[in-house]
């Protein structure tokens, strides 16, 4: 709901974007300061963690064996799953991920999905029988806006953070060797870019305060050479034809710009 | 239950696809309005083969009632599928998947109702999908659109969606679920065509950025079509009601 004073505010801050600045001092299309740690979590095969702003997520990575679904006996399973804990922020409260919690896991998981990530076929140990399930779990410690690209950047950086076991089948088991480790095979690195629309300009790495008061937001997902791989708008306004091609124009040049932080 | 497999070609020597649709082509589609005797506003579509009714209830009071606004009503939407609906059956239980879905419907359809006008209340929006065959958030959210409409609530602009994607590297629109499944990419969107406003956007799968402009065109075209079908099954539901009332 839009309070009078949420009317205000937003007012306000239309006029600054129309005029070109920011609330924080941001130019429309400058990210937040992006920290990332990996290997945070000892016991995690892979783990990262990222703070955008005061915007903060972890990211542990776990592998276990699993059977393969019926459709793609010869591949690996990716999980993805988003976890918006009430120490996060004083309106996230506990119980299952709510509709906004799913939306994230998912549009994380489109991305390193669709740009074919991670090697799911490298994970296959017998075909039919078992491979490997990659477990990605984001956990939203610091809730100040954008959680998507914070969460998709974590996601990649404990991603490539992850230590696999090695295995040797006996008599149709799996052993585990724990002594062994090699990174999990990625292939390619997804990197999400969030804008949120305020009046008739287009922000990139909208804080709390602009998602409050956003239109609507958009998000592109885009891998390695430059192809988009993943889009999801969100919220209860419209794009343009004309706001998408602005978006799309910029998007290539600025994923580039955080793969460099996230990948090193 | 069977599994399907992927067919060799997603497009043939003749540039047809599994269904023998041109790429620009869309599947038959037929609109009914006020097909539920219940609800305020109903409306169900077949699109090839992927059949969808769409339930509207309300403005009403909200349950429960701390939910409901001051300013302005709540939409609330669930898209659901019926177990029978797929293949192999669905677990009725709402899954990741239909609950994203439910968030992306209601915000596509959200722009387009003056939502302001019934404050204090809730606008309850179910959309059972009874057969699917791809391409069920697009109808879903056309449908949908017309069950508003059919309740009589307020609009800016019906709303119409339509996906674009890429199967066997060509640009196709209104993608059946093979082509969905074993395609490249997979782009859906939503808008009130009158307003020129895109109210969903979606993308998975790979395109490049010359390539998405070209399906997103293709997609915006698909909507205009659908459009008019919309106009055209909202005016032949008033027309029967005149044939009746002349009788």
């Amino acid at each position: 709901m839009r309070t009078l004073i949420a009317n205000i505010k937003r007012k306000k801050l239309v006029q600054l974007i129309s005029e070109g600045k920011r609330s924080d001092g941001r130019d429309l299309m400058e990210y937040r300061p992006i920290v990332i740690e990996r290997g945070i979590i000892e016991k995690a095969e892979g783990s990262a963690r990222v703070k955008l702003g005061e915007t903060e997520v972890a990211v542990g990575v776990k592998i276990e064996v699993e059977r393969p679904f019926e459709d793609t006996p010869d591949q690996g399973i990716l999980t993805v799953n988003a976890e918006l804990v009430p120490l996060a922020s004083p309106t996230f409260e506990p119980g299952p991920p709510d509709e906004n919690a799913i939306e994230l896991a998912r549009v994380v998981d489109r991305g390193i999905r669709s740009a074919e990530a991670i090697d799911l076929k490298e994970l296959c140990i017998i075909p039919g029988e078992k491979v490997f399930t990659v477990f990605v779990d984001i956990y939203v410690l610091n809730h100040d806006g954008n959680l998507i690209d914070a969460s998709a950047m974590c996601a990649l950086a404990a991603l490539l953070d992850t230590k696999m076991f090695g295995y040797e089948v006996k008599g149709g088991e799996v052993v585990i060797k724990e002594d062994e480790r090699h990174p999990l095979p990625i292939k390619n690195h997804p990197v999400s870019i969030t804008f949120a629309k305020l009046g008739d300009e287009l922000v990139v790495d909208p804080s709390l305060e602009e998602e409050q008061l956003m239109d609507v937001r958009l998000t592109m997902t885009v891998e390695d050479s430059g192809k988009i791989c993943a889009i999801q708008k969100g919220g209860s306004g419209f794009l343009t034809l004309e706001e998408i091609d602005k978006a799309l124009s910029v998007v290539v040049d600025k994923a580039e710009e955080i793969r460099k932080l996230v990948v090193g | 239950m069977f599994l399907e497999k992927r067919p060799e070609k997603l497009i043939d020597k003749k540039g047809l696809r599994t269904d023998g649709r041109k790429p620009d082509e869309l599947r038959p589609i037929k609109f009914e309005v006020g097909v539920l005797g219940n609800a305020d506003g109903s409306a169900r579509v077949q699109q090839g083969k992927t059949i969808i009714l769409a339930a509207v209830y309300g403005p009403r009071e909200v349950h429960p009632r701390h939910l409901a606004l001051p300013d302005r009503a709540v939409l609330r939407c669930r898209y659901h599928m019926a177990p029978f609906s797929v293949s192999r059956r669905k677990s009725p239980a709402p899954s990741r998947r239909e609950m994203e879905l439910s968030k992306v419907i209601r915000e596509a359809l959200e722009p387009a109702i003056f939502l302001e006008r019934y404050p204090r209340t809730s606008i309850d929006l179910f959309i059972e999908v009874l057969q699917a065959d791809g391409g069920t958030r697009c109808a879903s959210i056309s449908v949908a659109s017309l069950a508003l409409a059919d309740a009589g609530i307020p609009m800016r602009d019906l709303v119409a969606a339509c996906a674009a994607g890429k199967v066997d590297g060509k640009l196709v629109v209104d993608l059946n679920d093979v082509e969905d499944k074993y395609g490249e990419a997979d782009v859906p969107i939503a808008m009130m065509v009158g307003l020129n406003a895109v109210t969903l956007l979606q993308m998975d799968g790979m395109l490049d950025p010359k390539e998405f402009r070209t399906a997103l065109n293709m997609a915006v075209e698909g909507c205009r079509q659908i459009y008019e079908m919309q106009k055209e099954a909202l005016k032949e539901k008033y027309a029967l009601i005149r044939e009746e009332l002349e009788k």
